[in-house]
């Protein structure tokens, strides 16, 4: 998949509130450096990362977690005694959803955050029809949930990398409507959702 | 008949571009299409010498074309700037709106050309209802911004039986999702990436539908949709424009 990496391909390119990821550490790092020593400039830099970029590691971290979920739910739903055309659409879905997964981890990394670790799942499922019905939820909440996150953050190869990915979601959105007979885009404009809401709409899939 | 994007992207075709270029009808065409101010700085990117802002009258300009200009859209991102920087809002909006104008033209044609019934014909209808919401809201928004909204123009789409309608359709609505991602990162207002969102999000539903219904998956990509360049979508939609 020449595309599996879309975020963290590009990440020095990426910008800090309008200056450039590698001038702004750099010019920061130099600061501190004539102040404190250069012995002070290593930990300054993976500092001056995590801070410059705190809100979209936040945002990504979020969309890491949806994204698990949803792997965790295809992975559960593989168990299940599936149609043909159902069993490969969750598989396939799956695996873009793992794909998500391993590029938003990558760039968390990449701007010197840390990557959430994976909560525990369960999903009530016993059949086809209560995965594809739990499926459209889910899947219309990551539509929801990118679409309102999106808003919030700063590098653009940041929310070009969400573009690509929520595009995904709105398409197996679709599909999965209509695999269950149900209009397939039923609003000109889809919604979007809160982080809190999108949390809350999560805890009945987290095992505590 | 165009393949969809999807299957075959247009990129691999250099001449399209030129040809564009060289060629006032399609010049005009197109300046037509996205209007004005809006047309000029997205045509700025393979043609230096178009500054001309009324892109209604036009005609006549004879001006040579030349290669891609140093403060053009594309090249914004090749020297790692601000991918946002030369383009407003207003032209991106009028961009999106021009391209909403086509669907919506689109859409009119194929429930005027009877080749569809029942349950497709439904469909069909109900996206057609929805590219004509996406065109209310542009246009308010771009009025909004103290913009000029830029009117529908004469369309031309090869209408022969419903399968290569519905070919042409998910070759639109693959299109349409990716132009509006092609954007999403260049928009500056959050309320303007907001709306754009809410619209892209819709076509990427429409294009894996119809996608559907011609045998194709509804994610050809893969795992990341890739996004098109304003250039690389209005190469691509003028043969759909009359002249």
């Amino acid at each position: 998949m020449t595309l599996a990496t879309p975020a963290a391909g590009n990440l020095n390119a990426i910008e800090v509130h309008g200056i450039t990821r590698g001038s702004f550490i750099l010019r920061s790092a130099f600061a501190v450096g004539t102040v404190y020593s250069a012995g002070a400039i290593g930990p300054y830099v993976r500092h001056a990362l995590a801070q410059g970029n705190a809100g979209d590691i936040d945002v990504l971290n979020f969309a890491l977690t949806l994204e698990l979920l949803e792997t965790a739910f295809y992975k559960r739903a593989l168990g299940l005694r599936l149609s043909s055309e159902v069993r490969e659409m969750a598989q396939t879905f799956g695996t873009h959803e793992r794909e998500h997964v391993a590029a938003i981890k990558e760039t968390i990394n990449g701007l010197g955050g840390k990557p959430d670790s994976a909560p525990k799942f369960s999903f009530p499922l016993s059949d086809e029809r209560s995965f594809l019905a739990l499926a459209q939820t889910l899947e219309e909440t990551g539509v929801s949930a990118y679409n309102g996150a999106a808003g919030q953050i700063q590098a653009p190869e940041v929310l070009a990398a969400a573009g690509q990915i929520v595009q995904i979601e709105a398409r197996h959105a679709a599909a999965i409507r209509t695999a269950r007979s149900q209009a397939p885009a039923p609003l000109a404009f889809d919604k979007s959702l809160e982080m809190e809401q999108v949390l809350e709409a999560a805890k009945p899939f987290l095992k505590t | 008949m165009p393949e969809p994007m999807t299957t075959a992207p247009d990129r691999e075709r250099p001449g399209a571009m030129e040809d564009l270029a060289r060629d006032p009808g399609s010049r005009r065409r197109f300046l037509r299409m996205v209007g004005g101010a809006g047309a000029a700085s997205a045509f700025a990117v393979f043609l230096a010498a178009c500054n001309d802002d009324d892109g209604g009258g036009g005609g006549g300009s004879s001006s040579a074309p030349e290669v891609a200009s140093p403060g053009g859209v594309a090249s914004n991102r090749d020297r790692g700037g601000d991918p946002k920087e030369g383009t407003s809002d207003i032209e991106i909006l009028n961009y999106a709106l021009a391209l909403e104008n086509l669907e919506t033209s689109f859409y009119g044609k194929v429930i005027e050309s009877g080749l569809f019934r029942g349950a497709q014909l439904d469909l069909i209808k109900k996206f057609a209802d929805n590219e004509r919401q996406h065109r209310e809201l542009l246009e308010a928004t771009v009025k909004k911004l103290g913009g000029t909204p830029v009117a529908p123009v004469k369309t031309t789409f090869p209408l022969e039986s419903a399968r290569s309608v519905l070919r042409l359709a998910a070759t639109i609505e693959n299109g349409g999702a990716a132009a509006y991602l092609g954007q999403a990162n260049r928009i500056r207002d959050k309320e303007v990436l907001a709306a754009a969102l809410s619209i892209h999000s819709v076509e990427a539903r429409h294009a894996a539908t119809l996608n559907g219904l011609i045998g194709l998956p509804p994610t050809p990509q893969g795992s990341f949709a890739v996004p098109l360049s304003m250039e690389e979508v209005l190469t691509t939609v003028q043969q759909f424009i009359v002249s």
